[in-house]
């Protein structure tokens, strides 16, 4: 590839000045790049398709501050929370999945098998129904996601206890975590069938998954949680890089496994969690994102920053199609569950024939 | 091709005595396997335990890596103890290859040799071209320049464990901890690839290595360890210490033990129960 033909092809670095070197990778970094531009015209066609069509052209003169008065409104204050949350929803969902299928070394991995999102959502529909009317104010901004955050982080926090026999072994993580995820949606399905029909109602959509009635209120408290975690994981995927060769390699190389992956679990279960807070148990993007990911950069393991944006552009497009191709407007999680289910199907098969 | 240690560019070399255990007690989980083990490992030769199924040599091995910390006594290596190096400081100066490593699917030889550079870099410092110059000799030495594009996975078994010492070498460290390196080996590839580990001693590897055949552990060590029931039974040369009454106490195998035809040590002839002519069968039998 990078036309090294006499000496051993070892990966070409990249100096930027000083002591700061990295690996040239012409490939991914394209790839990278591509997805990028291509999540941004998404979610760009996503502000400009609805009830009053705004051009696309307009709609990023808009976004850089440089448009007219008449779409500011429709761009910023009524599309805007909405884009923003599936791009923030799907990035997180897109790493969270990254570091829960490289930590497991398995790509069956991802928060909504290992229970993650479950919880989530067995806590915030405990709280939709249970608490009723009384807490509805509440319930309906930051409460519901604040619920979601800590039910997610709980049950992330059992199944990695639970799972735990002097070390993590990816294969009982999963085990444990399709267990605890069984226990919690009969928990879920117990507290609907006991609940008010209205609120039944509100939860089923909101357990569905949707980026529906979006605030602004709501999608800044979960972007900047995710900005914050997706640093505190850019900082920690350095030392990550050697964990895909198993924990003893990794400690004869000088990293601190245990430290490193139980940082990057709470990072991805935290991400996780956010993103069911923010729009509700999204199934299968974090199972698919990153195994995409890594068949378009060709790498072997999940890259993170692709699986990131393979995971908006799932989100945002599932979200536009639902909206726009179907004839009855449906929840995004209907789309990326239509999706993932066929691709986890897929992941199946090709590991039994292994 | 004779491989070679990879020293540090601009770092002293130190042939000083490197590794010993002072005490030690090691256990899992309230069973103690290693009960107050003293051992000190000679610079500059390749020392290999051997033992009985479930003796304790791995956990040895471990112990020496920080890959278990001890319960009691410690671990020294060039005059510090271990738990209280920094991880990455270890990283530098010892090279560990465990059992049966396994690489991602798809995952390169030159990027798998690569992450041997791992504890010389730093987030901002992924790859520099002393880790290329570093990598490239590590191929080279190991002789796998060439199927530096081939994705591990694609190897056989025994080019898979020249790749895995590969980036053991990019590490840049002479004290080498290796793991049963030729287990699922047939023999052939299990000679190729002691006869590498002998090149690196050669070059002033010191080499520390768990096996399991008796008659490779004689051939190719200066120095064995034999363990039995977590407590070091003999140590030193094979020549003096490969006796039919060792073999008998320590694995209770009843051997005949000559001058290997094609080397300068003993070779060990296992006796059974069955396939021997009469009159060859050992004087203790049981």
């Amino acid at each position: 590839m990078n036309g090294a033909e006499v000496k051993p092809s070892v990966a070409p670095g990249v100096r930027l000045g000083g002591h700061v070197s990295f690996v040239w990778r012409p490939w991914i970094v394209c790839v990278t790049l591509l997805l990028a531009a291509a999540t941004f015209l998404v979610f760009c066609l996503s502000i400009s398709i609805g009830d009053f069509p705004i051009g696309l052209s307009r709609v990023i003169a808009t976004i850089f501050g440089r448009g007219e008065q008449v779409d500011e409104f429709v761009v910023m204050d009524l599309r805007m929370p909405r884009a923003l949350a599936g791009l923030v929803v799907g990035i997180a969902l897109g790493v969270s999945g990254a570091i829960t299928q490289s930590v497991a070394r398995n790509p069956l991995a991802s928060p909504d098998i290992l229970g993650i999102t479950g919880g989530a959502g067995a806590v915030a529909v405990f709280l939709v129904t249970v608490s009723g009317g009384t807490a509805t104010a509440v319930v309906s901004t930051v409460g519901l996601s604040a619920a979601a955050v800590a039910g997610g982080l709980g049950t992330g926090l059992l199944v990695y206890f639970l799972a735990w026999r002097r070390g993590i072994d990816g294969f009982r993580l999963i085990l444990i975590g399709i267990s605890v995820s069984a226990v919690m949606e009969a928990i879920t399905t117990w507290l609907l069938v006991r609940a008010d029909i209205n609120d039944v109602a509100r939860a089923q959509t909101w357990l569905v998954g949707s980026l529906d009635n979006r605030s602004w209120d709501e999608v800044r408290v979960a972007l900047w949680c995710s900005l914050v975690l997706l640093a505190v994981v850019a900082c920690a995927a350095f030392q990550f890089k050697p964990m895909h060769l198993g924990d003893e390699v990794a400690a004869g190389l000088g990293v601190r496994y245990s430290r490193v992956r139980a940082l990057l679990l709470l990072c991805a279960v935290l991400l996780a969690a956010v993103a069911v807070g923010a729009a509700g148990p999204v199934p299968f993007v974090a199972l698919v994102a990153p195994q995409v990911a890594m068949r378009l950069t060709r790498y072997p393991t999940p890259p993170m920053v692709a699986s990131g944006l393979v995971g908006a552009l799932l989100l945002i497009g599932s979200d536009l199609t639902a909206r726009t191709m179907l004839p009855v407007s449906l929840p995004v999680g209907v789309v990326t569950a239509a999706i993932g289910g066929p691709f986890l199907v897929y992941l199946l098969v090709r590991a039994n024939r292994r | 091709m004779t491989a070679q240690c990879i020293t540090e560019i601009g770092s002293g070399v130190d042939d000083a005595a490197r590794l010993a255990a002072r005490g030690v007690t090691v256990g899992y989980g309230g069973r103690t396997v290693i009960d107050d083990l003293h051992v000190a490992i000679p610079p500059g030769v390749i020392t290999t335990i051997i033992g009985p199924n479930g003796c304790g040599k791995s956990t040895l091995l471990r112990t020496l890596t920080r890959l278990l910390k001890p319960v009691k006594g410690s671990v020294v290596l060039d005059g510090e103890d271990i738990v209280k190096l920094r991880t990455r400081d270890v990283a530098k100066k010892l090279g560990l290859l465990p059992q049966a490593p396994v690489a991602p699917e798809g995952l390169t030889v030159s990027d798998l040799v690569a992450r041997g550079r791992h504890p010389h870099q730093s987030w901002l410092r992924q790859w520099s071209s002393d880790d290329a110059a570093v990598v490239e000799r590590a191929l080279a030495m190991t002789g796998v320049s060439e199927l530096a594009d081939r994705p591990v996975d694609s190897l056989s078994g025994g080019q898979r464990q020249r790749v895995w010492i590969s980036m053991t070498l990019a590490q840049g460290t002479d004290l080498l901890l290796l793991d049963e390196p030729t287990t699922y080996l047939d023999l052939a590839h299990a000679i190729d690839v002691l006869d590498l580990v002998d090149d690196l001693h050669e070059s002033g590897c010191t080499v520390v290595m768990v096996l399991h055949d008796l008659n490779l552990a004689t051939r190719y060590s200066d120095n064995l360890i034999v363990m039995r029931e977590g407590a070091i039974q003999a140590q030193g040369h094979p020549r003096d210490v490969i006796t039919a009454e060792l073999l008998h106490e320590a694995f209770g195998l009843q051997a005949k033990v000559i001058d290997d035809p094609v080397g300068d040590r003993p070779l060990i002839v296992p006796i059974g129960r069955t396939h021997v002519r009469l009159g060859q069968l050992g004087p203790s039998k049981s």
